[in-house]
């Protein structure tokens, strides 16, 4: 790769990096019992890698969640439970 | 699982995943809502710090903006010469400019750039992201370090409690710059912040908001429980939220007064102020300064 006086990359590229590996307390488990889809795991999560398109139908990404727990924590119908990286349901 | 190009189909995400934020980052969840809420039309101007670090891991970006990191003092200044660019060149009604750092960067040592870039008139969205600490350097203590915090240089001991010096009120020093637009968010509260973002935008001119974004490698504090914290710090009155436009202050109230302990005690950068060596006429101070606040600002009542 030629390095040049500063550095211009490409926009978004960053998701190379999956940031997955670094969890080491669990990931979040989604129950999609009583989602009521407020969107808040989604616009709580600092990877950004939280989606869902309505009731019942959020998840993570886990090749980017790093398992911070955020969401577990936000959601207010506690419908996210964090489980040990063992657990197949998760 | 889903693609990563189905995904970008939900829209909003301007500032990608794979960035290198510890976990329960709340600077690099503050960047995110801002991007989402300002949109693509934007240039942004980043100062050093763990914002621009994890960010931009050579030869990566995470952002999906024209984004250029300045130097650690000079990021106002970089924004005020790409606008000044933008409007010879009559292209200033097609895009915003964004000016962001972090607390060290705004309080201490690009105050000048930045007083400069309000004087001036520039019409720039400056945007601080307050984690109360030189964080990527290896938590020093900044001019945005709140009372009896312990930073690497601030350490309590024998002879001190923490840090002894006031958190310098910047948003009241952009006030006295009579600019348009002044607004301090949280990242607990993402759609006062979102609006914030948005009307900032909407007004031409010299704008600064500060948003104060828990750390928890800095503040010892469990990264489950960011969004937790950064509302403690509103609801017990310690960060007031607030806009100023035209001289008119507008406050977010709070429902009640929850004591200043309920949000220390949740970080172990104030853990001294807990132990059997006293502690306890510093959190009365810590929440004189609450009082003063919700006094000041009028946050409890209609
Ligand atoms: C002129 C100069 N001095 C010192 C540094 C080293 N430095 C890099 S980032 C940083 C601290 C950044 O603190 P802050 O602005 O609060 O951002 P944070 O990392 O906490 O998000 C320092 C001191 C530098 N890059 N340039
Ligand atoms: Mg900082």
């Amino acid at each position: 790769m030629k390095i040049t006086l500063g550095t211009v990359t490409h926009p978004g590229g960053s998701r190379v990096n999956k940031t997955g590996s670094w969890r080491t307390a669990g990931k979040p488990h989604f129950l999609h019992q009583r989602c009521i889809a407020c969107d808040l795991c989604a616009l709580s999560c600092p990877e950004g890698c939280i989606f869902g398109t309505g009731q019942k139908t959020y998840y993570a990404n886990e090749d980017y969640c790093k398992g911070c727990g955020i969401c577990a924590n936000v959601c207010p119908v506690e419908d996210i439970e964090m489980v040990s990286e063992e657990d197949e349901h998760g | 699982m889903l693609e990563v190009e189905e995904q970008d189909k939900f829209g909003d995400h301007l500032f990608a995943s794979g960035h290198t934020a510890c976990p329960g980052c709340g600077q690099s969840l503050a960047a995110r809502l801002v991007l989402r809420a300002a949109g693509r039309n934007v240039i942004v101007v980043n100062s050093t710090g763990c914002l621009e670090v994890f960010s931009s891991k050579y030869p990566e970006s995470a952002w999906e903006v024209p984004w250029l990191h300045s130097l650690f003092e000079n990021t106002a200044a970089v924004a005020a010469g790409i606008e000044a660019a933008l409007k010879i060149n009559g292209q200033l009604d097609k895009v915003r400019v964004i000016a962001q750092g972090g607390d060290g960067s705004t309080a201490d040592i690009g105050l000048g750039a930045i007083s400069g870039m309000f004087e001036r008139g520039h019409d720039v969205l400056y945007i601080c992201y307050d984690n109360e600490a030189y964080m990527n350097t290896g938590i020093q203590r900044s001019g945005l370090t709140p009372y009896y915090a312990r930073t690497t240089t601030s350490p309590p001991g024998r002879v001190s409690m923490g840090n002894w010096r006031p958190k310098k009120d910047v948003p009241q020093i952009a006030v006295a710059h009579e600019i348009p637009y002044v607004a301090t968010a949280s990242v607990g509260y993402h759609l006062d912040l979102d609006r914030k973002i948005r009307r900032a935008l909407s007004i031409r001119g010299p704008k600064y908001m500060q948003i104060h974004v828990p750390c928890p490698l800095g503040w010892g504090s469990d990264p489950a429980h960011t969004i937790d914290i950064a509302r403690l710090a509103v609801n017990t009155g310690l960060y007031p939220l607030y806009e100023v436009e035209e001289g008119e202050t507008k406050v977010q109230k709070i429902p009640r007064k929850v004591p200043v302990e309920e949000y220390l005690k949740l970080q172990t950068r104030f853990r001294h102020l807990f132990g059997k060596n006293g502690g306890k006429k510093e959190l009365e101070e810590i929440q004189r300064i609450a009082d003063r606040n919700i006094e000041k600002y009028g946050l409890i009542g209609k």
